[in-house]
Formats: structure tokens, C-alpha cells, sequence
């Protein structure tokens, strides 16, 4: 549990707030061309970092916007918030 | 040799003041190679080594963990064991421990404090009744002992539910799995180091893995804190810490890692003989053979590796713990508690093969590993000492994420992912 400052609203608790898993995972341009170990790659295979993690979180129970976050997993420290569509912060 | 634990060497220790009692594995230093290096020290990993060595003549192995034997998860769980999961393949293998559980604690001549109690799984709406009753006929083809019960049933089989129809999520009906239960967690790592020990396998605490050697599409050994050791077979049961030893190898696993919280009550008389569970409104309960009760809240949604969850999960577990047992109203909480789970897309685990010769993965057990323990270090032995899995985990193997193949278990998973 930890304090988030969303880009839009500022900083609220994270209850308000839905983790939406690793960020920068694109979706694939030709669909159709894609084997099965490449789906799989896509849909199911995470980082899962013990570290520093880039991710996706919604303010749903305020803006509803997603944004990205920059968040050690160790020890839930944040260290960056970055809008959607946003270059990620250099480590 | 190995003392055998009976009445006569209690007596015979008592006269001493229990001051010389063996020790129950020893400390060694790690050799330079062995046949199979098992990575984490939790009740899978020391039953793995155990079946390696029982089973398959693999005594020169080693079980490697970062910190100390049952520490992990193992030491974090609320100890509930039931087999009643909804498709045949899971059936097959949670079926499979409890079949071992009922004679472990004689098979390990160490007391694992099994108790039969039974595990009701409540139903809130009319959604999880039919979800409960289709779960109670797949379970019955597949001979597990289940049985649908209506909201009468459930008050008398454990009469201090509040059953009343005017709760917010009133109890609409339930399954009960009467061979299902508890076991001392503690207990049950202690019981397969000691027995894993007896037959020379070398558990290594203290000692984290820091990277894995490989020689192009082959393990060579790992890198400890330790020391290097060399090994052609890796088997990795690393709960929450599976994906980061994955990394070491270069391998992608389809884990998420997050906090799952459980917490404990004052010591009180005994009040709830039973296990009840409660997927919808997230809340489950036993009672220890201390007299805790003993309560399983939910994961966070994000990944952590920190070991503590929020304090909302807590809140809401307790909320529906209290609305379900108006009588605990005034319970203290003794120690409250977190636990890093891999929790797979398919809340089912993999004991599988990888890409990489000899490196082997017992993950994603999530939030109900516990259950397991004992057939999953049996099947994992099998898969590391024949290179090939038991028909029984086959089905939990790592390709299934390409195939499309997957073991939907949200249902029975009972804390929802």
C-alpha cells in the first residue's frame, strides 16, 4: 500500500488505483503472421522483475486514465509516473 | 544413523531434559558437484529431494535455499489441503497428494499433525452455486469424496456461520470435501529435510543462488553464495523468486509475483472444527491446534516482492470474516503476515521441462501450493530423474502457454487471481 501521484488527479491513495501489469509490451502490428511461441511470448511471458519494473496502472476510482509507473518491486518504492504515449525515464 | 522418533526415545530424552536430542539434519558445506541441485528449501523443494533420493536411488543431490528450511511460503500459509479442483488433470494431481498426505506423517516417522477436518467452500450467489454443484459432479467422476450441501447443511456443519438471509452476501449453499484439512506447515518441512538428510541428501542453507552456468542449450552448474557447483540437473522451486532465477537463464516464465496476505487471532477455546471457505466475499478460516484462528486474506494486484500486502485485503477479508461470524466480533489479531505467490494466467502450476537441458521449473503454485507439498515433490523427482514428466503433471508443462492448452482453475483456486 502506497501513495500514487497520478499525472492528472495528483497524489491519492493506492486503493484507488488498478495495477495493469508490465508496460511497453506491444501488440503486435501483423497479427496474422505470428507463430504460436510468439503469441505466447506476447500474451502469457512477463519480466515479473524483482527491481525496477516499468508498468501500467488506471486511476479507476478517479480520472480512469492508465499512465505508466516506474516502481521498484522490492521494496515498493516509486521513482518515476509518466503519461501514456511518454518515452520511458532513462534508468 | 538416524534415531527413529517413537514414545520409547521420548521417554528416553525426557530423562535427559531433552538436551540430547539428535539433530534432525545436519549443516553441510557444499561439495563441488552433484548429480541434481534443488534451488529453495520449501516444503516442494525438500520433498522433491526426498522423492530423488527414495525414489530414483539419487542420493548424491543437494537442496540449495537463500535463507532457512521452511522460511519461505511454506512458513506463510494458512495449511489448508483439499484436492476438490474442478478439471481432470488438477483432480489427478492435488488428488494425488492427498492420497500421500494421509500417510506421511508415518512414511516420514515425523508427526505432520494432519487432520482430516474437512474444507467447506461456501456459495454467495446463484453463480457460485452452479459453478459449486458443476464442481461437485466433476469432482465425483473423478473420485474425490464431495458433497453439495444447502444453507441448512452448512449451518449445521458448522453451526457459528451466520446463515441468515438479510447478510449482504448471504450463504445461498456449499461443498464439502470431508478428507480434506490441515497439516502442521512447519512440520512438514522439517519432516522431509529430516527424511531427505537421513538418506545423504546435503541441504544447504544460507546459500543463494546467484546465477546459473550454462554450456549452449545445457545447465553446467550454478553460482552461489557459496561458491560455484556443479550439477547437470537444476531443479528450481522457487515460489514467488521463480521468475528472477528464470532471468538468470535467460528464460521467460508466465509468473506474476505478489504479496498474498494471511493473519492470526489470540489463542482462544476451540470454536471452528472445520475449514470454511469463502471465494466470493474472500475470506477463509480454520483454527490451529493452538487455538489461533487462522485467516487467508487476498493478493495485491501489483507486482512485489516485498513480503507485506496492503492493509485494505486485510480489511476486507475481515469484514467478511465478521459478517460471516458476527461471534468474532471482539477477536483480537495476534500477527499479521505476507507472502511472495507466482501466480500463473491460468492459476495452475508448471512442473515442467524447459528449453535448457537439465533445468527443470516446479512453479506457479500461487496461492495454494501447500496442498501439494507432497505430490508435487513426487511428480518433480520423476520429471528431474527421468527427464520426462509423470503422466500425472504432464499436463502442467510450460508449452501448454503455446499450445493454448491451459488448466482454467480460477474457480477452485479459491483466492481469486
Amino acid at each position: 500500500m502506497f501513495l500514487i501521484n497520478c499525472p492528472y488527479c495528483g497524489e491519492r491513495d493506492q486503493q484507488e488505483f488498478k495495477a495493469g501489469g508490465e508496460a511497453h509490451i506491444e501488440r503486435p502490428k501483423q497479427p496474422t503472421e505470428l507463430s504460436d511461441d510468439e503469441w505466447a511470448e506476447y500474451l502469457f511471458m512477463r519480466k515479473n522483475i524483482k527491481g525496477v519494473q516499468f508498468e501500467r496502472w488506471n486511476h479507476t476510482h478517479g480520472c480512469r486514465k492508465w499512465f505508466n509507473m516506474v516502481r521498484d518491486t522490492s521494496n515498493d518504492e516509486i521513482k518515476a509516473i509518466y503519461k501514456m504515449g511518454e518515452k520511458p525515464p532513462s534508468q | 544413523m538416524r534415531n527413529k522418533y517413537s514414545v520409547f526415545s521420548l521417554i528416553k530424552n525426557a530423562l535427559s531434559y531433552h538436551e540430547n536430542w539428535q539433530r534432525a539434519w545436519k549443516d553441510p558445506a557444499p561439495k563441488k558437484e552433484y548429480d541434481a541441485v534443488i534451488v529453495g528449501g520449501g516444503g516442494h523443494g525438500l520433498a522433491t529431494a526426498y522423492y530423488l533420493a527414495k525414489k530414483h536411488n539419487m542420493n548424491n543431490i543437494a537442496v540449495v535455499e537463500k535463507g532457512w528450511i521452511g522460511g519461505g511460503n511454506t512458513g506463510r500459509n494458512t495449511t489448508i489441503i483439499r484436492s476438490n479442483y474442478l478439471w481432470d488433470a488438477s483432480a489427478g494431481l492435488y488428488d494425488h497428494a492427498l492420497k500421500i498426505w494421509e500417510g506421511l506423517s508415518q512414511e516420514l516417522n515425523y508427526n505432520v499433525m494432519f487432520s482430516q477436518r474437512g474444507v467447506m467452500n461456501l456459495a454467495h450467489n446463484l453463480q457460485d452455486v452452479r459453478d459449486l454443484k458443476r464442481r461437485t459432479h466433476a469432482n465425483r467422476l473423478n473420485g474425490i469424496d464431495a458433497v453439495y450441501l444447502s444453507t441448512e447443511e452448512v449451518k449445521k456443519f458448522c453451526p457459528i456461520i451466520n446463515t441468515s438471509p438479510d447478510i449482504r452476501y448471504p450463504v445461498l449453499g456449499g461443498t464439502l470435501q470431508r478428507r480434506a484439512g490441515t497439516a502442521r506447515h512447519d512440520a512438514v518441512a522439517w519432516g522431509y529435510a529430516r527424511g531427505a538428510d537421513a538418506m545423504g541428501v546435503d541441504i544447504i542453507q544460507n546459500c543463494e543462488v546467484k546465477g546459473i552456468k550454462r554450456n549452449g542449450d545445457s545447465v553446467e552448474g550454478i553460482e552461489t553464495t557459496k561458491g560455484f557447483i556443479k550439477t547437470k540437473k537444476v531443479g528450481v522451486v522457487a515460489a514467488g523468486h521463480s521468475s528472477v532465477i528464470a532471468n538468470m537463464a535467460g528464460l521467460r516464465l508466465p509468473l506474476e509475483s505478489k504479496p498474498l496476505q494471511a493473519l492470526v487471532s489470540e489463542p482462544v477455546k476451540p470454536i471452528i472444527d472445520t475449514v470454511v471457505m469463502s471465494n466470493a466475499v474472500h475470506a477463509y478460516v480454520s483454527q490451529s491446534d493452538k487455538g489461533e484462528l487462522v485467516i487467508g486474506a487476498g493478493t495485491d494486484d501489483y507486482v512485489s516482492y516485498t513480503q507485506k500486502g496492503s492493509h485494505h485485503i486485510v480489511e476486507g477479508t475481515l469484514n467478511a470474516i465478521l459478517e460471516l461470524y458476527p461471534i468474532f466480533s471482539r477477536m483480537r489479531m495476534l500477527r499479521q503476515w505476507g507472502g511472495i505467490v507466482d501466480i500463473c494466467p491460468d492459476a495452475s502450476p508448471i512442473l515442467s521441462k524447459t528449453s535448457i537441458k537439465g533445468l527443470y521449473f516446479n512453479c506457479g503454485w500461487g496461492t495454494g501450493g501447500f496442498k501439494a507439498t507432497p505430490g508435487s515433490g513426487d511428480l518433480f523427482a520423476h520429471t528431474i530423474a527421468n527427464d520426462e514428466p509423470h503422466k500425472l503433471n504432464a499436463a502442467f508443462n510450460l508449452n501448454r502457454f503455446v499450445s493454448g492448452d491451459l488448466v482454467d482453475e480460477h474457480g477452485a483456486a479459491a483466492v481469486a487471481h
